[in-house]
């Protein structure tokens, strides 16, 4: 009975997480959802998505992996208050990322508008993405860190490699997979970024709609069309997701 | 475990009947009436506030509030043509308007758009407040080339002017009355301003979705508020 139980309660969650993203899928034809992909407003909102994407991924792990390392090989004061506000992003709700965001860099706010324009910006859509996602990394790639042999690191010390050295040539090699998964889950949470790019950034074709801002719009003028761009970034992610799957020695606990 | 299934399904029967006589009449509506409506609608019903598109398209994929308003008088009328409303009731006028800053300086007048570097947000194409913006920039030239942010409703142009993100943009008179002083004004010529009615329909027919639309028509609370007459 009990057994029944869990079999029922996992074939639930299957069914209402699968259905819809098959919906997507079944509500409009192949053929129509390829047609609507035609439209060049489309195209461009799938193009700067994986053009800002790209930028803030790449932002978050040239900072994020050495800030990792620090946080993980390191015991200081207030050190856990610092990881809990670093990791903050991933429970704020995006819609809190833009007002802050705005409060922040916006023409209004804390900083009056001193250094480069951002908001209605493509720059400002990378400042949010990064803003976003880059807890998504930090976090795996600390876990990635702290879960290495510290006698590998040791052995690296004592045959006189210098700690920079023991960081790039061991630690992120052996942490590899731990710190893809981690690029990976920003990627994605970065892909479907809507709130904080909207209230900070704005919409507009070629600079500021991201593909999700795109969707939102299509919603009600055009609705195959929304579709058509939701099956799109389903099938990115989807990608995302598979290729760190398939990642070789990726530890499990990790994911 | 048998027990506790129970006891769910039980919570599940008794959550879906209970309260049936005091269900909230579900009233979508444009971001543009949201002061209005809060003040006009009693206790029993819920708001709900987005592009008027927006909610028309959400009626169309089959949700069914009680009440919708519009911010113009097409998308309801074709939800009646389409079968799947009553007919629509012209319930207020309202003007759409040149809003700024208050205290900012970079536009002072319709022509001060078409100037480089002046950003302008509107409302996107398809919602109310976006169409209407749209024909007003159609007719001042060069203007257009200036719109920076295309807002999912009026309300995002409203955001984006307080915060100065932009120079000026597009809404409401009502929504300049609502800042309670944040947003300024510019008159537009009579020639450009666009006409803007506001029209409602009921959904799920019922006495009381009637009489919310009826008593809309001219309500004190959207005088006070800064619509005009039907």
């Amino acid at each position: 009975m009990f057994r029944a139980g869990l079999v029922a309660c996992l074939a639930g969650l299957l069914i209402f997480l699968a259905l819809p993203v098959l919906a997507i899928f079944v509500e409009a034809s192949p053929g129509e959802l390829l047609a609507s992909l035609k439209d060049p407003a489309a195209r461009d909102a799938l193009w700067l998505s994986a053009q800002v994407t790209a930028v803030a991924v790449a932002i978050i792990v040239t900072v994020g992996t050495p800030a990792a390392w620090l946080l993980a090989t390191r015991r200081f004061r207030g050190r856990s208050a610092l990881v809990t506000l670093l990791e903050l992003p991933l429970v704020v709700p995006p819609a809190v990322a833009g007002v802050g965001l705005l409060a922040a860099f916006g023409p209004a706010g804390l900083l009056g508008g001193a250094g480069p324009d951002l908001v209605l910006e493509t720059a400002g859509v990378v400042v949010a993405l990064v803003f976003v996602a880059s807890p998504f990394y930090v976090r795996q790639a600390q876990a990635a860190f702290a879960a290495l042999d510290p006698t590998w690191l040791e052995a690296s010390r004592t045959s006189g490699a210098s700690e920079a050295r023991t960081f790039a040539r061991v630690a992120v090699p052996v942490a590899l997979p731990g710190l893809g998964t981690g690029l990976a889950l920003a990627w994605g949470r970065a892909l479907g970024e809507f709130g904080a790019t909207l209230m900070f950034a704005g919409s507009f074709r070629g600079t500021t709609q991201t593909a999700p801002l795109a969707i939102y719009e299509r919603f009600a003028t055009d609705f195959t069309s929304a579709l058509a761009l939701s099956a799109v970034l389903i099938a990115l992610s989807a990608s995302i997701l598979v290729t760190v799957k398939l990642l070789p020695g990726r530890p499990d606990a990790l994911l | 475990m048998r027990h506790a299934l129970a006891a769910l399904a039980a919570a599940g029967a008794l959550a879906s009947c209970g309260g049936g006589g005091d269900e909230p009449l579900k009233v979508t509506a444009a971001s543009s009436l949201k002061v209005a409506l809060t003040e006009y609608a009693s206790d029993g019903v819920a708001l709900a506030f987005a592009g008027s598109d927006q909610l028309a398209a959400q009626i169309r994929q089959g949700a069914r509030p009680d009440v919708f308003v519009a911010a113009n008088e097409k998308l309801p009328a074709d939800l009646h043509a389409e079968g799947l409303t009553q007919p629509p009731v012209r319930i207020a006028s309202n003007r759409i308007v040149l809003a700024v800053s208050a205290g900012t300086s970079a536009v002072r007048s319709p022509e001060d758009l078409a100037r480089d570097g002046v950003r302008i947000a509107v409302a996107a194409r398809g919602v109310p407040a976006g169409d209407y913006a749209q024909r007003v920039l159609d007719s001042l030239p060069r203007a257009g080339a200036n719109v920076r942010s295309r807002e999912p409703d009026v309300s995002g142009v409203v955001g984006k002017l307080l915060q100065r993100a932009v120079d000026a943009g597009f809404v409401y008179a009502t929504d300049v009355r609502a800042s309670r002083g944040g947003l300024r004004e510019i008159a537009l010529p009579p020639r450009l301003a666009p006409d803007v009615r506001y029209a409602a329909v009921v959904v799920r027919d019922s006495p009381r979705a009637r009489a919310f639309v009826d008593g809309l028509r001219g309500a004190p609370a959207l005088r006070a508020a800064g619509f005009g007459p039907p």
